[in-house]
């Protein structure tokens, strides 16, 4: 072996990184604006007992269909006069729309990130296996298919006749029908990845096929996943606001922008506050969302903007 | 000598900044004479691409001319107006491109395409023009022209596909052709119709010909003069004989030098009877059978009763055209894909039909290195991950693993110390290198190269062909070694199989195949090839 020349060839000099997709999602004024107004609704739910000292659920038969704008005047349990000022008016039981709003909230956060979490993980687990082991497939899609074939609120109905009204129903009603979109994403970049030669290499190295999955697939999907789960908690939190308004979703008592509206819909042409208020609530917080949503799937994932 | 057909002087054309260089063309002067055709060779990245596509005016924005001239018949093209352009685009120059796969539209039919090219730029009746295409793709020699002229692009195999863009780009008779590397992406046998057909147009058309190519043999059997290109500037040119036989420049000559010969060398028997068979098979078969929901199976034998053996230290080649299931081969032996038939005997073990689990503890002794070295490394992982990998798997130390692998990076001559970086940041042939690491650090019995040198230029391939051949000498290791490239395997290889839509044809000593073929295939494949029967100048 001596006569071979012992020249070592020059890896090249550590190239400077280019600026990571993370930095550059803070160049995007659409995840910027997005971003920034989902936090402040999210900062609204979470500080809502800071924003509020009354109960929302709190019925003041005196203070009925108030517009916004009046003062309303109680007695505490000393006797004393407190006025406050009903800024966004008060429904036709007297409770604090602005209360309700603020406290509504929450209800509107918590589905939509438990969906987004809840059926990104089912989904991606489930892709995963689908796509990697092909005796799974057919079986597994054709579950999906079916799946995919039930209207949410339809569901959602069904569900809530058997087990009643409740934030779970909607949760688990909403969560179900959106599993196999995320399924059909997850399996068809694994079916693309799983024949890329590094994953052959892997195997033919005898790398077992979980861990496969775990180090050489699993992270080709999060880019795309993290755009879909935006879509996703967008979609749920206007479909929760559909369920509560069809009278279908999360019990009447429950504060949420849903129920709001479906309390104001028969007095909406005199009182048009109960439905605006959390109606446009509602429309900044699902867009704030997509608009996040959009600006991750440029930077994250150029391919597909150009599809879509 | 009349005016040239296309002159450039002093073309200088601008890279994007934060490119690796200034310039893709820097200051290239040559022309084309009518009946001509002069070939632009060099490696990937030498501005050759660069330069066809701005004489056909189809450079993006991002790379402009800075200076020079490119003149067609006397007229200037630089600058030209895009109304301009389009209007001398087929009428006077034509061009055709490398992939005749996405060079037509698949929804339209051919003679619709080559319709579209008449219509633009004629006043001819509908029916004249029908007449005119039938004629011309008669003249492109395809069977059954008035057939053709409805039919789809699917319908056509590649190197009748590539006959239509032809015709397409001659049939408006351009005293310029710019042929983009048409035949890199066709088979052998259909290259060598190709060439012979673009010569026999050429020559009775007298149309000067542009043909870019980065395969030597292709540029022996086609070119009148010789243009070779490093880093965007023109090294050296002139007529064919004289460059490859006599190269001046020694660019040109170091790239001569690495192109394989086309006759085996004498090679000392490496392997003899009594040393271990390493894998054999036996009537080894793959089956794709797509069963329908409703019936309807059809069933494709990709590889049928192949039979092999390899014995320690020995390199046996399989050599074949896409789709002769060479491939399938390796991959049913490296089982990454299950056989669906005979036996494979791996050491004496059969692993044809072993279970994943007990296949597991065999996995180490066949290693494969794969065709594209961009894809074969995971681009989120160093290479020192990716070849400590296997070590792993099998239990050994992440400190002796990595204490492995730094030596086997001196081993096919990296830095050690590049085990920390990523893929992006090595050249090709670096990525392969780092391949043959990753699979020499699983010890095995048996390499297997599937087109492990065809995605690399030609000096970079006989580098890695050079270290393929230390390790197998040093390592007394078998190798399977698959190519399409007859060069590449009367080099390297101590036996060859031929293949030929799944079956082996021709199976014995390379030497014998190469000098005396048995099989009509096998004659065939190798009259193919091109530049055969031209002696290269030697380093």
């Amino acid at each position: 072996m001596s006569a071979v020349p012992s020249m070592i060839v020059e890896a090249p000099a550590v190239t400077a990184r280019k600026p990571g997709a993370w930095l550059r999602l803070l160049h995007n004024p659409s995840v910027l604006i997005g971003a920034l107004l989902f936090a402040l609704i999210a900062l609204m739910g979470i500080a809502a007992p800071l924003l509020s000292s009354i109960d929302p659920g709190a019925i003041n038969p005196s203070n009925r269909n108030k517009t916004p704008g009046y003062e309303t005047s109680e007695r505490d349990d000393e006797g004393r006069k407190i006025t406050r000022k009903a800024i966004m008016g008060t429904d036709s039981l007297g409770r604090d729309i602005y209360t309700r709003v603020v406290y509504g909230a929450r209800v509107s956060l918590i589905v939509g990130i438990t969906v987004s979490v809840l059926s990104v993980v089912a989904g991606l687990a489930i892709g995963l296996f689908a796509g990697y082991f092909r005796w799974l497939d057919g079986v597994v899609m054709r579950v999906m298919d079916g799946l995919m074939a039930i209207p949410a609120i339809l569901l959602a109905i069904a569900l809530v006749s058997l087990s009643g009204a409740s934030m779970m129903t909607v949760i688990v009603a909403v969560a179900i029908p959106e599993i196999p979109r995320v399924v059909r994403l997850v399996r068809a970049i694994v079916l693309s990845i799983r024949e890329e030669p590094y994953v052959e290499a892997a195997i033919s190295v005898g790398t077992p096929a979980v861990k496969v999955l775990w180090r050489h697939v699993l992270p080709n999907t999060i880019a795309p996943l993290i755009v879909q789960a935006t879509f996703i908690c967008g979609s749920a939190i206007l479909l929760e606001a559909i369920l509560s308004f069809l009278g279908v979703g999360i019990p009447p008592e429950t504060p949420t922008w849903g129920n709001i509206m479906a309390e104001g819909r028969s007095l909406f042409q005199v009182y048009p506050h109960n439905i605006l208020y959390p109606g446009a609530f509602l429309t900044l917080t699902v867009l704030a969302i997509n608009m996040l949503g959009d600006g991750l799937r440029d930077t994250l994932d150029p391919r597909m903007s150009k599809r879509l | 000598m009349a005016e040239p057909v296309l002159e450039i002087r002093g073309l200088r054309i601008a890279l994007p900044k934060d490119s690796d260089r200034a310039e893709a063309v820097s200051g290239v002067s040559f022309s084309v004479a009518a009946g001509e055709i002069v070939c632009l060779v060099g490696e990937s990245g030498s501005g050759k691409s660069v330069i066809a596509f701005s004489a056909m005016g189809l450079l993006p924005k991002s790379l402009p001319v800075v200076s020079g001239t490119i003149a067609l018949q006397g007229e200037n093209l630089v600058g030209a107006s895009e109304y301009r352009l389009r209007e001398l685009r087929c009428t006077r120059m034509g061009m055709i491109f490398q992939e005749p796969m996405t060079a037509l539209n698949p929804v339209m039919r051919c003679g619709d395409q080559i319709d579209e090219v008449l219509r633009a730029h004629t006043q001819l009746a509908a029916a004249v023009r029908r007449e005119k295409i039938i004629a011309m793709i008669a003249q492109v020699h395809l069977p059954d022209p008035v057939r053709m002229v409805d039919s789809f692009p699917h319908q056509l195999s590649g190197g009748q596909r590539q006959r239509i863009m032809i015709a397409m780009a001659l049939v408006l008779g351009p005293s310029l052709l710019i042929a983009d590397e048409p035949t890199t992406a066709l088979d052998v046998t259909t290259q060598a119709q190709i060439l012979k057909l673009i010569r026999e147009l050429q020559r009775d058309r007298g149309t000067g010909v542009l043909f870019i190519t980065h395969d030597f043999g292709v540029v022996a059997e086609i070119a009148d003069r010789v243009a070779v290109l490093q880093y965007g500037e023109l090294v050296e040119m002139g007529p064919t004989a004289q460059i490859l036989s006599a190269p001046q420049h020694p660019y040109t000559r170091m790239l001569i030098a690495s192109v394989p010969s086309h006759t085996p060398p004498a090679r000392p028997p490496v392997a003899g009877a009594g040393d271990a068979i390493v894998l054999s098979t036996e009537a080894l078969a793959k089956t794709y059978s797509t069963a329908g929901l409703f019936g309807g199976a059809r069933k494709v034998d990709a590889a049928r009763d192949v039979s092999i053996e390899i014995r320690k230290g020995e390199t046996l080649g399989i050599v074949g055209e896409s789709g002769s299931g060479k491939s399938t081969v390796a991959r049913c032996i490296a089982r990454l894909i299950d056989p669906s038939g005979g036996k494979i005997l791996l050491c004496g073990t059969d692993i044809a039909r072993m279970p994943a689990g007990r296949l597991r503890e065999l996995r180490h002794k066949v290693q494969i290195v794969f065709q594209d070295p961009y894809r074969s490394l995971n681009p989120r992982r160093t290479v020192g991950e990716s070849i400590i990998e296997g070590p792993m798997n099998y239990g050994l130390a992440r400190h002796d693993a990595l204490e492995r692998s730094r030596k086997l990076m001196e081993l096919v001559r990296l830095d050690p110390g590049a085990l920390e970086r990523y893929p992006h940041q090595f050249s090709g042939g670096q990525r392969q290198r780092i391949c043959i690491a990753r699979a020499l650090a699983m010890e095995p019995e048996l390499l297997i190269a599937d087109e492990a040198v065809s995605a690399l230029d030609v000096s970079v391939q006989a580098q890695v062909l050079k270290l393929l051949e230390e390790i197998r000498h040093s390592l007394h290791l078998a190798v399977l070694f698959i190519t399409h490239d007859l060069r590449v395997a009367a080099q390297v290889c101590d036996k060859v199989a031929v293949m030929s839509k799944g079956i082996v044809v021709e199976y014995g000593p390379a030497e014998q195949v190469f000098r005396a073929p048995q099989h009509e295939y096998t004659r065939a494949l190798f009259d193919a090839a091109p530049g055969r029967g031209f002696e290269f100048a030697a380093a």
